[in-house]
């Protein structure tokens, strides 16, 4: 295709769901349910198909490089509007456009009567363009324009709700932990611009990769980053925003705090992989990161009684297991889970979204049971969703964990063994869900039961096509042992750094062998608890172990954060204020001012209406200071 | 002649406004305002970027034995500065057009008054005049508030202005001295600069003049004026004070200190960038425990410019340009930021945050509008404070990083206060008793409307508002250089 062409298409898919939401907010008033919805549908439909002809072409051209206008340019910083497409971020559009049209469709009908339903399209709507800004920029500054971008997103969907003030502490917190993360990127800016004299990624890395440059803060700027993606993709310590996150409409957490947003940092450290490679001490750092957080959200997880609460933690440890791949360099893998992980975690939220709709606002599990015969479409879908996430053969989710566990196995057979835990961890606490809601007997309330009921076409259409993704979703990355040709990983090789894995074939098989067999064991496990015996989770949490009740209560991690950084810190501004300023500061000036109101009260004397006197007076200042000049 | 005019004009216009029926006041009030807009607009179209001169200048032999003139003119800077003071002015006209004050038209022309003062400011290139017209814009203020506004305003008023006037007369003395520095005295901008001053006087005028600008902008610990002053002037004049008025300081800076002694600059100009640092961080602590969001917003501002100064300081083309870049960005959001407090106050009788909540649900688009200027003066992307931001960290990273870190943290905590008082006052459930805020009426829309529209603009093409103050941003720090160089190699 022309060039010419392919640059104003790439403008035209940011530039589509923009148009959506201007047009949603000119006429927010005027237009019904069904147009808003349609139309912002379409906008993201239409940027899809378009990512679509791009994708094609980046085949045969590699990238595609278009250039807007230039937005900061002064001195020796130069930041242009320009975008870039290369094979990364070709098929992050996919995913966002292909996922995002999905959860559009969906939201139509789940959306359906609330009040502020045109404003919510305006916000998906402005999400996809922020989202697409990030994956498609060109320099660090406009990534950082998305990376905001879809935070503010998030945060007017989070609080989407806003008569509950709940909701908007749960945003304003998502908010403030982000832009903790933000700080460290902004920071990482100024000390590339420092080392490299530009913030275009491209340059960057070319300058990077010059033999025998040396830039000795390289690891600070990889450290930094790495923050960044912590605040984003909720990671140890910056992590309690996502459950909380939760309080938005279930379509925003399927698609913002599952899909896509939460993965930004994962895409931010496979965009600078080169970077990070030749960093080995923040590979270790984020190797242990992520796989401490998987296995501590994982076992939260586990004592969570809130259905969504539950996605929520899974997503946060299913986040650690990319990074855990990340710092073990397999950045291919890494990628192949955010894909799976954004087709099942959608679908699972999705129909997670379909229970609560059907049920009118219930989340609690404790309260629903024996689901799969009133909300059979509903079921089967979540069924495939969790076959997927447990890692089942042949569910998208076995093979691309399955990458991940093999390059951990190459670096250490402990480290699998760590991966193989927090995947029975999810095995676990998904089995524990599913269970508890869909089957053994009906723990719905009377009210309740009286209106339950199957979701409607415009959301279970989606749902299925999602499950169709989240059973095949493996293809485009079938390992040579299953005679596949491992797809993703040659595409992606003109941008990343690792080498291949040379595999034995009959170790994969014994490694494949036991991780199959321990879902199969943790899922019987789970079965006689809550099938066999009939468990159902207790009301109040006194009863319970010492560990029980830590995993409920999450660690205490807020509680700590609340005692430790919060509390203390508004107890110092609260001195600062109302000792440091008002009295000390406040009040040496006023000090002053009284002294010198003090001393003029006796200078009194001297204002006795003398013209003469004045007049000698000032003749005496003047000389003073002429002396003054004289003197220096 | 145009430059004259500018100045001119406001006063011009207030003696107009004094001498005509009241019912015409706040016809011709707008009407100023949008003349200075046009004036402005006239120079800006007429000046070219690449050209860092002054032009329109004017030289008037005014006290030939002391060496004073009245010389004008405008360079690229002040063309900004101007653009700022004739939108901030007719903003704040806008602002007070909802009030129902005694003696309006006396009001009104003090307005314009100080408008013409600070245009002066601006434009000066003679020392004497400078200071002249420096503080000509503090009597206005001062009856201003003292008349106008709000409850016991009488010792604030006086703490504002001896405060800020002690601070000036030490400015004066080092103007008498500079003028008297050379062979012949002479307060002539030409003169000043190419005096050639020894270090250790560098220093002393340095700190006379840092003194004064150091209260004015205010910088910590020179800013507990500010919060009270802030808090009690009526809004039109708060809009003034830190929408235009202290950027005079922050102005005076670039003008008169960076070249004319730029030694000192070069040596003791980190301890005010350190001063302005710790101000962020403080100021933005006690704007998080503020219980009243007119003075959470006076808080907020002494965090903004603190990081506008300490940027300029470093004397790097990023920083000053960056600070500029600011200066406009501040001064469009403290117009939204205060007209909200108005708001409030006119609904409520009081600007006490637990007193509101739900307002979103009776008035979105107010609420919408608060978002967007919210955002401007959180930095978001996208938004005027965000390119500002980025570059004043940046220069301020470069030349020193730990102190750009203390300064970052009024990222996180701006986001922090801001976000936390918007959930307060504008979402959650309607207070009881109480039928919530009415839907904006045509005046209000008339002044959040541009706001709107200029936080989004500059946001997008700064560019455009920096290719305009490119040249003589790069003459200013070329005289720093030369100067510092020179010394340096000696």
């Amino acid at each position: 295709m022309e060039n010419n062409i392919l640059q104003l298409i790439t403008i035209l898919i940011p530039g589509l769901p923009l148009l959506g939401f201007i047009l949603h907010y000119i006429f927010n008033d005027k237009i019904s349910e069904k147009i808003s919805g349609m139309h912002a549908t379409l906008w993201v439909f239409l940027a899809f198909i378009l990512s679509c002809t791009v994708f094609y072409s980046i085949g045969d051209k590699g990238q595609i490089q278009t250039h807007l206008f230039s937005w900061i340019n002064t001195g020796d910083l130069n930041i242009p509007m320009a975008f870039i497409i290369d094979q990364l971020s070709s098929i992050m559009m996919l995913l966002i456009t292909g996922v995002g049209s999905l959860i559009h469709i969906y939201s139509i009908g789940y959306m359906h009567g609330d009040k502020g339903f045109n404003r919510f399209f305006a916000y998906l709507n402005l999400f996809i363009f922020f989202m697409l800004l990030l994956v498609m920029a060109d320099n660090y500054v406009l990534m950082f324009v998305g990376w905001e971008g879809v935070g503010l997103c998030s945060w007017l969907l989070i609080g989407f709700w806003y008569q509950n003030q709940e909701y908007n502490k749960a945003a304003n917190k998502a908010f403030i932990m982000n832009r903790i993360g933000d700080l460290a990127m902004i920071i990482a800016m100024f000390l590339i611009f420092n080392q490299f004299g530009t913030l275009i990624i491209q340059d960057v890395i070319s300058e990077a990769t010059v033999p025998g440059s040396l830039h000795i803060h390289l690891g600070g700027i990889t450290l930094l980053l790495f923050i960044a993606a912590t605040g984003k993709s909720a990671q140890i310590p910056l992590f309690t925003w996502l459950p909380d996150a939760m309080a938005g409409p279930t379509p925003v957490s399927a698609l913002i705090h599952a899909a896509t947003m939460v993965t930004a940092g994962i895409y931010l450290i496979i965009r600078n992989n080169v970077l990070f490679s030749m960093t080995p001490d923040t590979m270790t750092v984020i190797m242990v990161t992520g796989i401490v957080t998987a296995i501590f959200a994982g076992s939260i997880a586990v004592k969570q009684n809130d259905i969504k609460k539950i996605l929520a933690y899974s997503t946060v440890s299913q986040l650690g297991l990319m990074f855990f791949a990340l710092g073990l360099g397999a950045y291919a893998a890494a990628f192949f889970h955010l894909i799976t992980h954004a087709f099942f975690k959608a679908l699972l939220f999705l129909g997670a979204g379909s229970i609560i709709h059907g049920l009118h606002g219930e989340q609690d599990i404790r309260k629903m049971g024996g689901l799969h015969r009133y909300m059979k479409t509903t079921h089967w879908v979540y069924f495939i969703g969790l076959l997927a996430i447990m890692a089942v053969p042949p569910f998208s989710g076995f093979f691309s964990k399955d990458g991940i566990l093999i390059a951990a196995y190459h670096k250490s057979p402990l480290l699998w063994g760590l991966g193989l835990a927090s995947g029975m961890l999810t095995v676990f606490y998904m089995m524990r869900s599913y269970l508890l809601v869909f089957h053994g007997d009906s723990r719905v309330e009377k009210d309740t039961m009286k209106h339950i009921h199957e979701s409607p076409p415009v959301m279970t259409v989606p749902l299925i096509l999602l499950s169709v993704l989240a059973l095949l979703g493996g293809i485009i990355n079938l390992p040579h042992i299953f005679h596949g040709n491992t797809w993703l990983q040659h595409y992606l090789t003109p941008i990343l750094t690792e080498g291949s894995i040379h595999a034995d074939i009959a170790l994969e098989y014994i490694l494949m062998g036991i991780s199959v067999s321990a879902v199969a064991l943790v899922s019987y496990f789970a079965y006689r608890i809550y099938i066999v015996k009939g468990a159902v989770p207790s009301e109040n949490n006194e009863t319970q172990g010492f560990l029980s009740q830590l995993l409920s209560s999450r660690y205490y991690v807020d509680e700590i954060y609340q005692a430790v950084i919060v509390q203390p810190f508004y107890k110092i501004s609260a001195f600062f204020y109302n000792i440091l300023d008002l009295k000390i500061i406040d009040g040496a000036v006023n000090g002053l001012g009284k002294l010198s109101f003090f001393i003029s009260g006796h200078a009194k004397e001297t204002q006795n209406g003398n013209i003469s006197y004045y007049l000698f007076a000032m003749a005496l200042g003047m000389g003073g200071i002429l002396f003054l000049f004289l003197l220096f | 002649m145009l430059t004259l005019f500018i100045i001119l004009f406001p006063f011009v216009s207030a003696a107009i406004i004094l001498l005509s029926p009241s019912e015409y006041t706040k016809k011709l009030a707008v009407a100023s305002g949008l003349g200075t807009i046009g004036l402005t607009l006239v120079a800006m179209g007429n000046y070219q970027s690449t050209q860092a001169d002054k032009i329109w200048e004017l030289n008037l032999p005014w006290i030939k034995s002391l060496g004073i003139s009245f010389h004008v003119g405008m360079d690229g800077i002040s063309l900004v500065m101007l653009m700022l003071s004739s939108f901030v002015t007719l903003m704040a006209v806008l602002t007070s057009l909802n009030d129902k004050f005694a003696k309006l038209p006396l009001y009104y022309a003090l307005l314009l008054i100080m408008q013409g003062a600070m245009n002066g400011v601006f434009v000066s290139l003679d020392l004497f005049i400078y200071y002249i017209f420096w503080e000509l814009a503090l009597i206005p203020a001062y009856f201003l508030i003292l008349m106008w506004g709000d409850g016991e305003t009488r010792m604030t008023t006086i703490k504002f202005f001896l405060y800020t006037l002690m601070g000036s007369l030490f400015m004066l003395l080092g103007i008498i001295w500079l003028g008297n520095m050379g062979p012949s005295a002479g307060y002539d901008i030409n003169t000043i600069y190419d005096l050639v001053i020894g270090k250790d006087r560098q220093l002393y005028i340095f700190m006379m003049f840092m003194f004064a600008y150091a209260i004015k902008i205010p910088i910590f610990p020179f800013h507990t004026w500010q919060p009270d002053t802030y808090t009690k002037a009526p809004v039109a004049v708060t809009i003034m004070l830190s929408g235009i008025m202290l950027k005079m300081a922050i102005y005076s800076i670039i003008r008169w200190v960076i070249p004319v002694v730029p030694l000192a600059v070069e040596v003791y100009g980190k301890y005010f960038i350190l001063a302005a640092v710790v101000g962020i961080l403080y100021a933005s602590m006690i704007a998080l425990v503020q219980k009243d969001l007119k003075r959470l917003f006076a808080y907020a501002s002494i965090a903004h410019v603190g990081l506008i100064t300490a940027g300029i300081l470093t004397v790097t083309k990023t920083g000053v340009q960056g600070g500029i870049l600011q200066m406009l960005a501040h001064g469009v959001n403290v117009v939204g930021l205060f007209y909200i407090t108005q708001i409030l106050r006119r609904y409520k009788g009081t600007n006490e945050i637990t007193a509101f909540g739900g307002i979103r649900i009776t008035a979105p688009v107010f609420a919408g509008f608060y978002m967007v200027i919210m955002f401007g003066s959180i930095a978001l992307h996208l938004t005027n404070g965000f390119p500002g931001e980025f570059m004043l960290l940046n220069a301020l990273y470069q030349t020193y990083p730990w102190m750009s870190l203390v300064a970052a943290s009024g990222v996180i905590l701006g986001a922090v206060y801001m976000l936390v008082s918007y959930q307060k006052v504008m979402s959650g459930e309607i207070p009881d008793g109480d039928g919530g805020v009415p839907a904006l009426n045509n005046i209000d829309k008339l002044v959040f409307i541009p706001v709107i529209l200029m936080i989004l603009a500059a946001g997008l093409f700064p560019q455009w508002i920096m290719n305009i103050s490119d040249g003589s941003v790069d003459k200013i720090i070329n005289l720093y250089q030369t100067e510092v160089n020179t010394f340096l190699n000696k």
